[in-house]
């Protein structure tokens, strides 16, 4: 194959030779000045010297390809097992429990489990408890977070960077209930003594503390986002005249806004799922706040409360298997909203 | 040519490291005229044109000497770098859309100047992209995002942003690679018409182009500035240097 004269690259030379793969079309141009191109000589060529992959090569690629795909596959399957086994505790009081019904278990704000004469299961004053610290600790957290993920990677020295990462790294990795134990006692003197608040464990207590542990994650995730921006959008957009705060706020915040605002929704994941940290410093006040100086109780701290001396099988045990359930559909509808918002964004 | 001088380059020496790709390089550039820059690839066209906005400050290693002059004042010692980048309209070889709508893209640098006023934004937007004669293929979708043009539209689409800011100086990096003959043409026109009101440099590596469009031409090779003279001397048999002739009738390159 390969000593054939498709090598030679001059067409007429092959109209002449008039062998092998000369086709008839060819020598029926013969002659006449203009010759089609050889189409057939670039790849008779290639073939014979194309490198052949081992048999092992191949097969250890269909390997790896099987571990990845069971890896995903197998995220999607533990999150639904998860969410399957959790359900399956609950199931029995959610389809025939003595004292409940899914309307007041929603929408009722009295929260009695192990009441003597009246058992009620009202979780709207934990719901709301969810949310409110979690949003008190958005609104602290996110522009805080995004304003220092946007000066580490983009206004300060490698120098400082540097140390403000590790600091960024520390902060995250202080355990919760060390969090709990500054919002308990540091923070709530705080606050007694600057706002003259009766109790230092309230919403506003919870509310920072969530803040100051989700700072990080939104610092760090932010900081990549940015970092992942192509250095050329910053050249082409200072090259254009912009100032660097113009250049942030008008290509490196757009271009960024999918990886930021991952960083913020995993902040709010955070916040959502804290529990030991706001079970201390709350107050754990089953109570619709109506300020920031209302002491709270989150869903996650009531499961982390009382899961411990619900007998295990009882209507109040699968209640609270029951909130997680609940939890977990909040934090879903979370999720798939921000992922609409990000669609549309895309779609623009 | 007693047009007055808009850039002024002394000695200018630059260098990446500890290697120099420009050797002490002088000329001028006078108002209101085409200026041709061409020479073989690495010559150091593209990094003397970084020279004149000081993007060159991105490249950390780069150690510029010598000085140059942008309307009488060396552009290490302006204080408004940003305003010096805006009076100079930059289009690069590759181009970069801005992850931002075509609209956003061409508005871009005059609202980082200030400009409000949607009405004017609008008429600027238009004007701008029918110089770089993109009008009619984007108009019924200003708003989508200008990455998602091919790539000639995109280079078509630099060329309007650069204009966008009405710069008094326009540089262009090879601004045809990725554009179709016919386009470049039209583009070509508007050039010439641009020159009334803006001093143009040129970098290309088709020479054609540079006889085309050039008042005067400059010939760069290796980092050293070999001839700069009118257009058609450059062009003609006998230019000064040898070399000259030779690059430009495709025998060195
Ligand atoms: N960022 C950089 N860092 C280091 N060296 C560089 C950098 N940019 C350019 N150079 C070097 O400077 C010299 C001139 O490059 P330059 O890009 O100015 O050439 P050019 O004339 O524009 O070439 P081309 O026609 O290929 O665009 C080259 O030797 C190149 O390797
Ligand atoms: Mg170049």
């Amino acid at each position: 194959m390969t000593g054939r004269e498709g090598q030679s690259e001059h067409p007429n030379h092959r109209a002449a030779g008039g062998e092998g793969v000369a086709s008839g079309r060819e020598a029926a141009g013969g002659g006449a000045g203009w010759k089609p191109a050889p189409q057939d000589s670039p790849r008779g060529q290639g073939e014979g010297k194309r490198p052949r992959r081992s048999g092992w090569a191949r097969a250890g690629e269909r390997v790896i390809e099987g571990v990845i795909r069971t890896s995903g596959v197998s995220a999607v399957l533990f999150v639904l097992a998860i969410f399957f086994f959790v359900f399956r505790e609950a199931a029995p009081v959610l389809f025939g429990g003595e004292h409940f019904k899914l309307l007041p278990f929603l929408f009722s704000v009295e929260w009695y489990p192990t009441s003597a004469s009246n058992v009620r299961y009202g979780t709207l004053a934990l719901t709301v408890g969810t949310f409110s610290v979690t949003a008190l600790a958005m609104v602290l957290a996110v522009p805080f977070g995004l304003g220092a993920a946007v000066f580490v990677s983009e206004f300060c020295g490698p120098r400082l960077k540097e140390t403000l990462k590790v600091v960024i790294e520390l902060l995250a990795a202080i355990p919760s209930v060390v969090w709990g134990f500054i919002g308990l006692t540091v923070m709530s003197r705080l606050i007694v003594h600057f706002t003259g608040a009766p109790v230092g464990v309230n919403l506003l207590n919870g509310g920072i503390i969530l803040a100051l542990m989700s700072v990080p994650i939104i610092v760090s995730i932010g900081e990549d986002a940015l970092k992942a921006v192509p250095d050329s959008y910053r050249e082409a957009g200072l090259a254009l005249g912009a100032t660097r705060w113009q250049l942030v706020y008008r290509v490196l915040l757009p271009a960024a806004r999918n990886g930021l605002l991952a960083a913020v929704l995993l902040g709010v994941g955070r916040a959502v799922g804290e529990t030991m940290a706001v079970l201390m410093a709350t107050g754990h006040a089953v109570n619709l706040p109506l300020g920031v100086f209302d002491s709270v109780r989150t869903l996650t701290a009531n499961v982390a409360a009382e899961l411990g001396e619900a007998p295990a099988g009882s209507d109040h045990y699968r209640v609270l298997f029951l909130t997680g359930v609940l939890l977990f559909s909040l934090t879903f509808v979370v999720n798939l909203v921000a992922d609409l918002v990000i669609r549309g964004w895309r779609r623009k | 040519m007693n047009a007055p001088v808009r850039i002024e380059v002394r000695d200018l020496r630059l260098a990446y490291g500890t290697r120099e790709a420009l050797h002490g390089v002088s000329f001028d550039v006078h108002a209101h005229e085409i200026l041709g820059i061409i020479g073989p690839a690495q010559a150091g066209k593209t990094s003397l044109l970084r020279c004149l906005n000081r993007t060159i400050d991105f490249t950390a290693d780069a150690r510029m000497t010598g000085s140059v002059k942008v309307d009488g004042v060396d552009v290490r010692q302006v204080k408004d770098v940003f305003g010096l980048r805006r009076k100079i309209g930059m289009v690069a070889p590759l181009p970069v859309g801005l992850p931002l709508s075509i609209y956003d893209n061409v508005a871009f640098a005059p609202r980082c100047a200030g400009l409000r006023r949607r009405d004017e934004l609008e008429a600027l937007v238009e004007r701008c992209l029918r110089q770089a004669a993109l009008w009619d293929e984007v108009k019924d979708r200003l708003h989508t995002l200008g990455t998602r043009l091919s790539g000639g539209q995109q280079q078509r689409l630099t060329i309007a942003r650069a204009l966008s800011h009405q710069p008094e100086i326009l540089c262009l990096d090879e601004f045809s690679i990725a554009i179709d003959p016919v386009t470049t043409m039209r583009i070509e026109e508007v050039l010439k018409e641009l020159r009334r009101t803006v001093t143009i440099l040129l970098v290309t590596n088709l020479t054609q182009q540079a006889r085309r469009l050039a008042d005067r031409t400059l010939f760069l090779w290796k980092g050293e500035l070999v001839e700069l003279d009118r257009t058609e001397v450059i062009f003609s048999e006998h230019p000064r240097e040898r070399r000259t002739y030779e690059y430009v009738n495709g025998m060195v390159g």
